[in-house]
């Protein structure tokens, strides 16, 4: 523990207060929307992809919230590019801490992984392999 | 920050009766208990969500199951009657310390939620429908909120919000506006979990009672922290908790008018509620064992004795100004540097919480940081979301004051905020 503040390393509060790829894209393949309903925490992601409809272009994403769902947008859009749907489709949780670097307190998992969560669902929303998913909530 | 202080109530001797206060923190969480990775000193300020318990209050569990631990009202063995006389007598006792007429006033529950639900079930399924209303205000607890909002739905009643102003103080005007003959029940928290607010009940209670409605005052943060006189206030229910107080969790009261009590049919069936059973037909027992079925919460209601107890030899006055004192400071404190807003009214007009949010830090960024420095406070929505979106945020922090709280430990919580305004400056 103590009194460096373990969850709140440079990194994160790099991000968190100058977040990469943020706003939103003029002509994205596919974007979609989710939320933390108690936490406040919201992530929007767009993404394009290439000609090949499998490799990622570029990830935009704009949202509101605590530091370390904000801060995980901001990572994983610049770690999604250049990967494939199905690579971003292998991402767990464990994939996430690590590329945050620290610790997170299993009450903010879901912070976390929001990103990764909105990126999966509105991919497979484009693929036709879910349906009717207006908004991806991980509290339900 | 604080020098050195004298407090209204011995605070020292106090904290010497609750050996939580010297846990230390910052460890596994899985394993419960201090363990070895547990090195930081807990700054305890989440009195709001519960309150500690001191060894008097144990001692009565204690002495209770290992003295003479039995089921009350059924037995004619001497340790029946003994838990039989021990039960009864905590409720005379909770009658007493907010004076009500006697027992027959007082239901034990499981909690202020359960006596809200008692009453919407017992009595507004039974009255409310299409062309009433039942009145109630913005700063609800969503256990009033919520089961206000569905009894109402259920019988068609409508429901009706008082304003609150920009200090988080009800409009009592618009109050006025709203109870008119069509309003058969006023609903109003007594202290806000959230913004502090002391509100005017006895005030919403005239005004419901010139209607002819009754008055349901949710008292779970008033009981507590000052002295509450249910009878000057003329509520018609009055609901608070045990573990709010000092004493175990699965404890509520539901105070209630005997005449009104009286007239409204039973919420749950069953046992120790009935008087003659047949196979056809069954009669209720006297009030408040009416409102009891099944065998009721014992340990917890001779606990509660004890709690109120130990509260009575402080003495209520002196814990309200301990509160004031503790909130007053706290308020002062956090926004000297002008970036923490807190919501309610100014800090010498408040009961002992603050919810409060730090510019540029969410409210969960916040309290995680506050963690790391051992300090306990509540991060969220507090069980009042409409009320968070009526202040336009997600959450805030709230750090809640009890009788074994010190400036000091304020100054703790403030160095944390401070520490936090770094990190994110």
């Amino acid at each position: 523990m103590g009194l460096g503040s373990d969850m709140y390393r440079q990194q994160i509060l790099d991000h968190y207060k100058s977040p990469r790829n943020y706003g939103e894209m003029e002509e994205p393949t596919f974007s979609h929307v989710g939320e933390n309903p108690s936490c406040g925490d919201t992530i929007q992601v767009d993404v394009r992809l290439e000609d090949d409809e499998e490799t990622i272009e570029y990830v935009s994403f704009t949202g509101d919230g605590c530091a370390i769902s904000q801060a995980s947008a901001s990572m994983l859009s610049e770690r999604l590019q250049g990967m494939t749907l199905s690579e971003l489709h292998e991402l767990d949780t464990d994939d996430i801490t690590e590329m945050l670097g620290v610790t997170i307190s299993p009450m903010r998992v879901k912070c976390a992984v929001l990103a990764r969560q909105v990126a999966q669902d509105g991919a497979k929303l484009h693929n036709g392999d879910i349906d009717d998913l207006e908004l991806t909530n991980l509290e339900d | 920050m604080s020098t050195q202080r004298t407090y209204p109530i011995d605070v020292a001797s106090i904290r010497e009766d609750f050996p939580i206060l010297d846990r230390h923190v910052g460890g596994d969480v899985t394993v419960a208990g201090e363990s070895d990775g547990d090195t930081e000193p807990l700054v305890y300020l989440d009195n709001g969500a519960t309150s500690q318990t001191p060894r008097q209050v144990v001692d009565a569990i204690v002495d209770y199951y290992y003295g003479y631990n039995s089921n009350v009202h059924r037995g004619i063995h001497q340790l029946s009657q003994e838990a039989s006389v021990a039960y009864e007598e905590a409720h005379d006792r909770v009658a007493e310390f907010i004076n009500a007429a006697g027992r027959e006033e007082i239901v034990f529950t499981k909690n202020t939620t359960e006596s809200m639900n008692l009453v919407a079930y017992a009595w507004g399924l039974e009255e409310l429908g299409p062309g009433d209303s039942v009145v109630t205000t913005e700063m609800e607890h969503h256990a009033a909120l919520v089961t206000w909002q569905q009894i109402c739905k259920k019988t068609g009643a409508e429901l009706r919000f008082i304003r609150i102003d920009e200090e988080g103080r009800l409009d009592m005007d618009h109050a006025a506006e709203l109870i008119d003959d069509s309003t058969k029940m006023v609903s109003a928290v007594h202290v806000s979990n959230t913004l502090g607010t002391i509100n005017p009940v006895s005030d919403l209670c005239d005004l419901a009672h010139e209607h002819d409605a009754y008055a349901f005052i949710d008292g779970a943060q008033a009981v507590p922290t000052r002295p509450v006189d249910v009878a000057a206030i003329d509520a018609d229910f009055y609901a608070f908790s045990g573990h709010k107080m000092l004493g175990p969790t699965g404890i509520g009261v539901l105070y209630g008018k005997e005449s009104i009590l009286e007239s409204m049919s039973p919420y749950l069936y069953g046992g120790e509620m009935i008087r003659t059973v047949t196979y056809e037909e069954s009669t209720w027992e006297d009030l408040p064992w009416k409102f009891e079925a099944g065998t009721p919460v014992i340990e917890q209601g001779i606990a509660l004795h004890a709690a109120i107890d130990y509260l009575d030899d402080i003495g209520m006055e002196n814990v309200q100004r301990h509160e004031e004192l503790l909130a007053e400071y706290a308020y002062d404190e956090l926004t000297a540097h002008g970036d923490v807003e807190i919501y309610g009214p100014p800090g010498d007009d408040r009961g002992g919480l603050v919810a409060f949010n730090l510019e540029g830090v969410h409210a969960h960024d916040l309290s995680s940081i506050l963690n790391d420095y051992a300090v306990a406070i509540r991060a969220g929505d507090h069980c009042t979301q409409p009320l968070h979106d009526k202040l336009g945020v997600a959450a805030s922090a709230r750090a809640s004051f009890y009788i074994y709280n010190t400036t000091e430990e304020i100054d703790r919580l403030v160095e944390a905020v401070d520490a936090a305004r770094q990190l994110f400056a």
